[in-house]
């Protein structure tokens, strides 16, 4: 609606322009004229000559910048500014420690090899740069008048461009001409947004008529036009013909630069934008940078080891003055005078001497940590690749990771927000079952079909598939070829393909379609449907042949061929061929009256009205805003609107319907194009759901075989092949939720409107029943059953769509049609006409038949969120669908447990929310208010207990204000309620409810929310927050998230794009959290500490000596150890470790979840670790030092005699740290220590060896090889890392007896022998898996955790015994070990006696417990909707009939309010049972309270 | 990587099932628990214990006898003498007198130490040329920048040997005497070549080309650090080879002590003689001191040092005790673990099964 008020502000703003020629750049608009109209060899003249070219550089250097501008952006890394100040230092004499040269060693070495990569990276980027720019196309040259092959980057702005089909888009190009016949052309965006179905893209309206060739030495226009700008669905502007004339574009005129031309023979566009300029180079932002929370922490401890160096630097300088002071006057003859000859004042020996020692001390400032957490991240990354787990056959895709430097964050997540649809199902809609007329076919067979696809699907997994991969494989080779156009900067991670060759053969194999693997293709119809199908196409075969009416047919029937060709021909699905993906079958009717211009019409059709106001002119206007409805259907129904009209005005006259029956179908053709074989045809689906319905009327013959704008073929069985005049089409949007076509029937010649849509909308748009004769009682039941079956579909987690149709008299729909136009030619308001207009059309429906999508669960998702929880992660769904759907899948993949209480919160203002939020509030308080008590009092040892991670083990998160427990409660908001509750007053509340629930479903929630969702979580909770979704409507939520994951499934690569991570399926994730994430994690941490450990530890050693030196800053370590020592010598091993470690198998991690909890809480690497770790770095440098200090205290040792074998030592000491840390050895450690030791005594054998002057001023000559004869050296030795390490040893070693952690546990399992172990896990899974025991009494580590109050006497739980030491504890559990199993066995029988007799019960037409307890919802406020004509009883029906049924009534929890919000009436129920005495009691086997609630967009 | 492999097929992209790729590289993992790391433990105490134990025995072979002569008898007056800078140019000799109890037997050596002194401070440590010392003409008439300020003298004659560690060279000289029971005092023979590392007088240590030129022509254009009172090629009247650079008390000076309180090897009992083929005999012994090397700025004692040494070294005890402290502790906590073993560690396995 914006469009139209501003172009005018665009001329203004052109004009403006003109004034000022010199700021065009000012200008919020391009202008463009065709380079056809300039002579190129003035440049100058060129008008277009200030836009960017079309030859792209994504290179950051060149030959010549490369150097400064690479250590430019270096320095921007503190670090390495510090160490190149300290390296400077050196060449300062008075502060001097080192041989400047050599100290300049490591920050070369450092920068050097960052800034190698960093060339690599460029010279890749520009070999594909190149390879891109060379790549050809066709531009019209003025001198010779044809298009002319030239490279890619050789195109301008205004050049005229010639392309053919499967070529690539060298530059977002103003499409001009098209060989289609209907003017369109059709694009492939997979390169864009991944999408893999065909997009049309229009000739620009001026140029539409044109019927030649089009010659571009005609066009003489201007075009007007945005900025560049990066938003692909937008583009705006203006064509100004010499005539004067004003064509408007829009982005169906564009065509993108990127994307790939399909079915389209060729087609001639005006370039735009070009090189970095295109919508595709702007979308393409750079690799995203995310600072983990581990490296958060980690500069936290650096920040503290610069206290720590500076503290030690001004102790040792105030050391030094002191120790010069105590001289006094008297200088000694040590002391050596300034190179002047004068004393040095204490003081400013001090000052001198502090700089000297931030030199010397400078290892402490770990220089290589940063560089080595960046190797250990990439070989991460590189293992995570070659994951074979993580790899998906079907559609040879494994995970990619795009953020390189936040692979331990996935060890820390303690939220998971989720999209639903394609992310935990898997987006491949398939027709399980449907209604038709009120009667149900429930599919069995097809039912069974997909029940073992399920199982093929995992029996797949050894053994290659085939057909059903095909189609994803071409969106993978497709997304490589994306990326030779769309240049992504984050080239590390994932596989570029920048060659040509493969670009095009990724084309030429793109030539399946989307949504159509065998399972969601292959329906297998329902007996019962087919037969009737078949009897009433033959009967209305044999009525035409009769010519008798076709009212005569039995409604039932007619109503299942109506349903049938509503499936088939309400879609936006257009067919293609098989032998030529992607050219669309083309076969043109010739239609019977041709189409004549709107102003005939409007002359003969509307009489006064509209002439009378308007003149020619504003009637051209409306041709040309006309098309600027909303979405290419529109676009396309435009014309056939007219001539449709036409049409009738002519019929009418006629009074004959002469073509309506035949033996042929109407409207002759040619025979031969329909050769082909039917069953091959592919359709290419805007939405899975589309193909899913028209594949299932294809199972029923009823076969879609050609769309063109104005007419849809159907092929019927008996009848053959019918065309439908395609009269209009109003295509789906999320308001109205539904989408109508307008057709004539071919066989009744009435108009026809079928509409298909969400359940809840088409129900209310129902013709109100005529209860007064049978009809009208028949089309009542038909709405009373479907809807129960509706309901019933809906518990089995289907999506739902209602079918529906209406039948319009001529005089109704010419009456309607003229409304219609008059809203599509509006300026003002435009939208909000056609809105109307289209809720003019789709009232009165009569119902015809309901279908359910099986949108199916992905392979694992249940066990993977089931395995997720456990790990203490709290799972978030937020999803756009609706609330029924939502809670159903939610049920299906045991995101929500039938042992649940929901909590379901629909408010439809404010006030409303606030008060639901607060009553919930009250009520978890009140409910849980003993078991909660209860949990805090264990909550002192208790680390364990699944639901009670957050408050009682983690301190980071001991900001929280109070410790919320996680109760076995569902939330289920709906985006209306959301929206209230994200407000600022209330996201408090919402949150504190939120997160003492076990789940949290958002419905119906847009992007926008999911993102302010996760970032409320986010920043108000302080959690880790994983996101991941696969849609485009996911990308704000994955931004927001700390890690977002992106499924590269069937619905594009936008998530993909804005993700860290890509993973082909949901469960994968659970290996990469819990696997990946938590050895990244624990492998990281324990590298950083360790690498904060052997630094400080080094550098206490030169402290120590200082105590001995006079605070002088002189070292006995050899300048060159001193530098080498962290480079080097103790390099590989950590790096190793880092890499390789595994604390835990990744068989036990996946078994046991709970052992995430580790990384959520940090536990790897705690604040008072790093603490720890500098005590005990600290204390092993004592040893180190004082050990050889008092062996050789006393002798004639000199400095570096001493000094290396301290060196020495030092190196085994950190070695053996190492190897006490380290969990597992493979044969890479042991060569890696072995490789270290054997780097260190050679380097130090050649050093001290090689040049007795060259290392002035230390000279450590022979020094090394003296050591080696001398006894002592050996001696120290032995004893030096012994007792350095004797209590880091002792520690761990009581540790892994007395209080192992989880993880140690886990690795004990790892060691028992295979069979073992599987019992063990067995055991604990099933006790896991008990709903009674939240904690499983697995090994010494779970105690039973309190469930309820009333458990605690039944477990003969002794609470006295909690409140004692570890130790006792640990006891305790030995000793009650036995009896856990039976305790939970107990409960375990307790249950399941209990759940079946509910499933028996479980009533899909449960009606009347909650309602005759419930004050009816009073509906007294209607919307203004004037056909408000649901009856009390059908309102009744429909708003309590959408709750969840899969609950029973022993206890339920009704959060209700009235929609009008005035009478709020929060009421809990409960249905006492004898087992449920005293009120704050929670019974283990707590049946899912059942929430009532009022869906409000029902009673809308 | 992998990608030097081109595959193909609809699989192409199968990550390798290979060991290292899939980190299923074999490995030991060992736990650290009570009843793992126990005989590690007793192992090691033992070990220790052992070593300690015959580390000790040895140490107590070992003798040794330390003499402050800072102050002691007649060195009180040279003390004095010496604490005023402008007597340095005088000589002082004295005497300090001692005994044995029990002989020195083998190998003794003869030290002279020092207390306080840092030749181990920074700059001090710099203040040197090794470029000189191995015996470059260059460095001899254009010392390092390092031994500033004591490259050159007043009149800007270069300094040989440069630097303040040369500079600050310790420069009494002390004569052994043995008072045989019944006759007169024998002079101890002192060893004082060969005293030095090998490398050192023979690689790091040169005299400049003298090319038929003697000594002291080499060094004409030099002259001797400030507090020298003989120039660097008259350091040993005795022994002309042992002049120059490769002065082993020179050497053995340039060496710099790692601690403040150090000593340095002055020389070896010299066996030769019959009288103490075996060692030092029990007895009386005078030292005569050449007094020169004053200690009074910087608070520092003077001693000499005789010693026999063992195979690990000089008389430590430090070693030894280290040993056996280290060996105890083990077996302490050893035991702590094996209680705790007894008590939750064996409950631990049980459970596991």
């Amino acid at each position: 609606m914006a469009r139209d008020s501003e172009d005018p502000e665009m001329t203004k703003a052109s004009k403006v322009k003109r004034q000022r020629k010199k700021k065009t750049k000012d200008n919020k608009t391009r202008t463009v004229h065709a380079n056809i109209l300039y002579d190129y060899s003035k440049g100058e003249e060129n008008p277009n000559r200030h836009y960017a070219n079309n030859k792209i550089k994504t290179t950051k250097y060149t030959v010549l910048s490369f150097l400064p501008k690479n250590l430019f952006e270096q320095f921007h890394r503190f670090a390495n500014v510090y160490f190149v100040f300290i390296a400077l230092l050196n060449f300062v004499p008075v502060v001097n420690a080192f041989q400047p040269e050599l100290a300049l060693a490591p920050v070369v070495f450092i920068l050097s090899v960052t800034a190698i990569k960093d060339l690599w990276e460029d010279y890749r980027r520009h070999r594909s740069d190149k390879e891109i720019n060379h790549m050809d196309c066709l531009v019209y040259s003025r001198v010779e008048r044809r298009y002319v092959e030239k490279y890619w980057k050789e195109v301008r702005v205004g050049d005229f461009i010639r392309l053919r089909c499967n070529e690539i888009l060298p530059a977002d190009v103003l499409l001009l001409s098209s060989s289609d016949p209907d003017r369109l052309c059709h694009i492939e965006t997979a390169t864009l947004d991944g999408e893999t179905n065909l997009k049309q893209r229009q000739v620009v309206r001026s140029f539409f008529d044109l019927d030649c060739d089009f010659d571009p030495l005609k066009y003489n226009g201007v075009i007007e036009c945005e900025k560049p700008n990066n938003d692909l669905n937008r583009f705006r502007g203006y064509i100004l013909h010499r005539s004067g004339r004003r064509d408007a574009l829009y982005k169906e005129n564009l065509l993108l630069r990127g994307c790939t031309i399909r079915n389209t023979e060729e087609a001639v566009g005006i370039v735009i934008y070009a090189g970095h300029e295109t919508k595709a180079m702007l979308n393409n932002n750079g690799p995203r940078y995310k600072r983990s929370k581990l490296e958060r922490q980690m500069n936290v401890d650096v920040f503290w080891c610069v206290i720590i160096l500076l503290v030690m630097c001004l102790f040792a300088a105030v050391g030094h003055g002191l120790w010069m002071f105590q001289y006094g006057d008297k200088r000694p003859v040590f002391d050596v005078l300034s190179p002047e000859g004068t004393d040095l004042s204490p003081i400013m020996s001090a000052i001198y001497l502090f700089l000297t020692m931030i030199i010397v001390f400078q290892v402490l400032i770990p220089i290589s940590l940063f560089v080595s957490i960046e190797i250990v991240k990439i070989c991460q990354v590189y293992f995570i690749h070659q994951d074979m787990e993580l790899y998906d056959e079907e559609t040879d895709s494994h995970l990619q990771c795009r953020a390189l430097n936040i692979t331990e964050d996935l060890g820390q997540m303690q939220y998971i927000f989720s999209d639903k649809t394609g992310t935990l199902t898997e987006n491949k809609m398939v027709f399980r079952r449907c209604t038709v007329a009120g009667v149900e076919y429930s599919h069995d067979a097809n039912a069974r079909r997909l029940a073992m696809y399920q199982e093929m699907d995992s029996e797949e997994e050894e053994c290659t598939s085939h057909g059903g991969t095909l189609p994803r494989r071409d969106s993978v080779t497709s997304h490589q070829s994306a990326r030779v156009v769309l240049r992504s900067q984050s080239t590390k991670s994932h596989r570029r393909t920048g060659s040509r060759a493969e670009a095009k053969r990724a084309s030429i194999l793109s030539k399946h379609t989307a949504f159509s693997s065998p399972m969601e293709k292959d329906i297998t119809p329902d007996p019962q449907l087919l037969d009737k199908v078949n009897e009433c196409s033959s009967q209305m075969d044999f009525m035409r042949f009769h010519s008798q009416p076709m009212s005569q047919l039995p409604s039932d029937l007619s109503d299942i061929i109506d349903f049938f060709i509503a499936l088939t021909i309400c879609n936006t699905v257009v067919v293609s061929s098989p032998n030529q993906p992607r050219h669309k079958v083309r076969m043109r009717f010739e239609l019977k009256s041709p189409v004549k211009t709107i102003e005939d019409f409007i002359k003969r059709f509307t009489p006064s009205r509209l002439t009378s106001g308007s003149n020619n002119s504003s009637s051209s206007s409306l041709i040309t805003n006309r098309s600027s409805n909303k979405g290419c259907s529109s676009m396309l129904s435009s014309p056939s609107a007219e001539s449709t009209l036409t049409k009738l005005d002519e019929e009418r006259q006629h009074g004959s319907l002469p073509h309506a029956f035949g033996p042929v179908p109407p409207y002759g053709y040619d025979r031969n194009a329909w050769n082909l074989e039917e069953g091959e045809l592919r359709y290419e689906a805007e939405s899975p759901d589309e193909a899913a319905l028209v594949y299932a009327a294809k199972a029923y013959k009823c076969s879609l075989v050609g769309r063109l704008p104005d007419q849809v073929t159907v092929e019927l069985p008996h009848l053959g092949k019918l065309s439908f005049e395609l009269l209009h089409t109003l295509g789906f949007d999320s308001t109205r939720k539904r989408m109508s076509v307008v057709v004539r029937h071919p066989l009744t010649d009435q108009i026809t409107v079928y509409t298909k849509g969400a359940d809840s909308v088409i129900m209310d748009l129902i013709k109100p029943p005529d209860t007064g004769n049978s009809k009208g009682k028949r089309q009542k039941k038909i709405v009373n059953r479907t809807q129960n079956y509706l309901n019933l579909y809906a518990a089995d987690g289907l999506r739902t769509l209602c079918i529906a149709k209406k039948i319009l008299s001529k005089e109704q729909y010419a009456c309607w049609l003229q409304h219609h136009l008059e809203a599509e030619t509006a300026i003002q308001g435009r939208e909000g006409l056609l809105f109307e207009s289209a809720l003019r059309l789709e009232t009165n429906l009569q119902l015809l038949g309901a279908t359910g999508i099986e949108d199916r669960l992905q392979d694992g998702v249940p066990e993977t969120i089931a395995s997720l929880r456990k790990a203490g992660l709290q799972i978030w769904v937020l999803t756009g669908d609706k609330q029924e759907t939502a809670v159903n899948i939610a049920y299906a993949c045991k995101l929500l447990d039938p042992e649940e209480e929901i909590l379901t919160l629909n408010a439809d203002s404010q006030e409303a929310c606030a008060l639901l939020l607060e009553e919930s509030l009250h009520y978890i308080q009140a409910k849980f208010l003993c078991s909660s008590a209860d949990q805090t009092a264990k909550a002192f040892h208790g680390h364990f207990a699944p639901f009670d991670i957050y408050p009682s083990s983690s301190p980071s998160s001991s900001s929280h204000a109070a410790p919320f427990m996680v109760h076995r409660l569902g939330l289920v908001i709906d985006g209306r309620t959301l929206a209230y509750a994200l407000d600022k007053s209330l996201e408090d509340k919402f949150l504190a409810v939120a997160r003492s629930c076990r789940s949290v479903l958002c419905c119906r929630s847009t992007p926008l929310q999911k993102s302010m969702v996760v970032k409320l979580v986010r920043n108000k909770l302080k959690v880790m927050t994983l996101a991941i979704g696969d849609g485009a409507n996911d990308v704000s939520m994955i931004q927001v998230a700390d890690v977002g994951v992106g499924i590269s499934g069937q619905e594009g690569m936008q998530a993909v794009m804005a993700s860290d991570f890509a993973l082909p399926r949901f469960r994968y994730l659970q290996k990469l959290l819990l696997v990946h994430g938590h050895w990244c994690y624990s492998r990281l941490a324990n590298m950083i500490l360790y690498f904060f450990y052997k630094n400080a530890m080094f550098v206490a050693l030169i402290f120590w000596y200082q105590f001995y030196c006079g605070f002088s800053g002189s070292a006995m370590i050899d300048q060159w150890y001193l530098i080498f020592f962290n480079l080097m010598f103790s390099a590989f091993p950590q790096l190793i470790t880092g890499t390789l470690d595994k604390d835990v198998s990744a068989e036990t991690l996946q078994q046991l979840p709970q052992l995430y909890v580790n990384g959520q809480n940090s536990e790897e690497y705690k604040p008072y670790m790093f603490w720890m770790n500098m005590i005990d770095a600290f204390y092993q440098s004592l040893i180190c030092f004082f050990i050889p200090y008092f062996a050789y205290a006393d002798s004639d040792v000199d400095l570096f005699t001493w000094g290396t074998p301290i060196t020495t030592l030092a190196l085994f000491t950190i070695l053996v740290h190492l190897g006490i840390e380290t969990k597992t050895w493979t044969w890479m450690n042991w060569l890696s220590i072995a490789f270290s030791i054997a780097l260190f005594f050679t380097v130090a054998l050649c050093y001290n060896a090689s040049c007795p002057t060259c290392y002035s001023p230390s000279n450590p000559y022979w020094t090394m090889q003296r050591l080696l004869q001398d006894p002592l050296f050996y001696l120290l030795c032995v004893i030096t890392p012994v007792a350095a390490l004797l209590p880091r040893y002792f520690y761990r070693a009581c540790q892994g007896t007395l209080f192992p952690s989880p993880v140690q546990v886990g690795r004990q399992l790892d060691k028992l022998p295979a069979e073992t172990r599987r019992n063990i896990l067995s055991l604990s899974r099933v006790k896991v898996g008990s709903p009674l025991s939240p904690k499983p009494p697995f090994l010494s580590l779970n105690k039973p955790s309190p469930k309820g109050c009333n458990k605690k006497d039944q477990r003969s739980f002794p609470s006295s015994k909690t409140s004692q030491g570890p130790v006792s504890q640990t006891d305790n559990q030995s000793r009650r070990s036995p009896l856990g199993p039976t305790d939970s066995e107990k409960g375990l029988s307790d249950i399941y006696t209990l759940v079946p007799s509910e499933i028996d019960t479980l009533p899909y037409t449960k009606d009347a417990p909650p309602l005759s307890e419930e004050p009816q919802p009073p509906s007294t406020k209607d919307s203004e909707c004037p056909d408000k004509t649901l009856e009390t009883s059908n309102l009744s029906l429909s708003s309590w009939i959408t709750s969840t049924p899969l609950h029973t009534q022993t206890d339920s929890v009704q959060l209700n309010l009235p929609h009008n919000g005035d009478s709020q009436c929060v009421k809990y129920t409960r249905n006492s049972e004898e087992r449920l005495q005293s009120d704050h009691t929670v019974h283990p086997a707590q049946r899912t309270e059942q929430v009532a609630e009022q869906s409000l967009h029902t009673t809308l | 990587m992998g990608k030097a492999k081109v595959k193909s097929g609809p699989l192409a992209r199968r990550p390798d099932n290979s060991a290292f790729k899939q980190q299923r590289l074999p490995a030991w993992s060992p736990m650290l628990t009570a009843n793992t790391v126990l005989p590690f433990f007793y192992f090691m105490a033992a070990i220790c214990m052992l070593l300690g134990v015959w580390l000790l025995l040895t140490v107590q072979s070992t003798q040794e006898m330390k003499l402050d002569y800072t102050e002691a008898g007649s060195c009180n007056l040279c003390y004095q003498k010496r604490q005023n800078a402008s007597n340095a140019a005088q000589s002082c000799t004295c005497k300090v007198m001692f005994s044995i109890q029990k002989a020195f037997k083998g190998d003794v050596f003869f030290y002279y130490g020092l207390k306080n002194f840092h030749q181990n401070l920074r700059r001090y440590m710099d203040s040197r040329d090794d470029g000189q010392m191995v015996g470059r003409k260059r460095n001899l008439k254009n010392p390092s920048s390092y031994c500033q300020p004591f490259d050159k003298d007043q009149t800007g004659v270069p300094i040989a040997p440069c630097g303040a560690v040369a500079n600050s060279i310790f420069n009494d000289s002390f004569t052994l005497s043995y008072h045989q029971p019944g006759s007169s005092p024998v002079r101890i023979p002192l060893l004082r070549r060969g005293i030095t590392w090998y490398t050192d007088e023979n690689i790091k240590f040169r005299n400049p080309k003298t090319e038929n030129l003697t000594l002291a022509e080499v060094f004409k254009d030099t002259a001797p650090p400030l507090y020298w009172q003989k120039p660097v090629y008259e350091l040993d009247p005795d022994n002309p080879t042992n002049n120059g650079f490769i002065n082993e008390d020179l050497i053995i000076w340039m060496r710099e002590a790692a601690f403040p309180n150090f000593k340095k090897l002055y020389g070896v009992l010299n066996r030769a003689d019959e009288v103490f083929a075996k060692g030092l005999p029990a007895g009386n012994y005078t030292i005569d001191i050449n007094y020169n090397f004053p200690v009074q700025y910087f608070r520092g004692r003077k001693e000499v040092v005789l010693t026999t040494l063992t195979w690990f070294g000089g008389q430590n005890h430090f070693l030894p005790v280290a040993y056996l402290v280290t060996s105890s502790l083990i077996l302490l906590l050893a035991v702590v673990l094996t209680v705790i073993w007894w008590k939750f560690g064996k409950a631990g396995k049980n459970m596991q099964e």
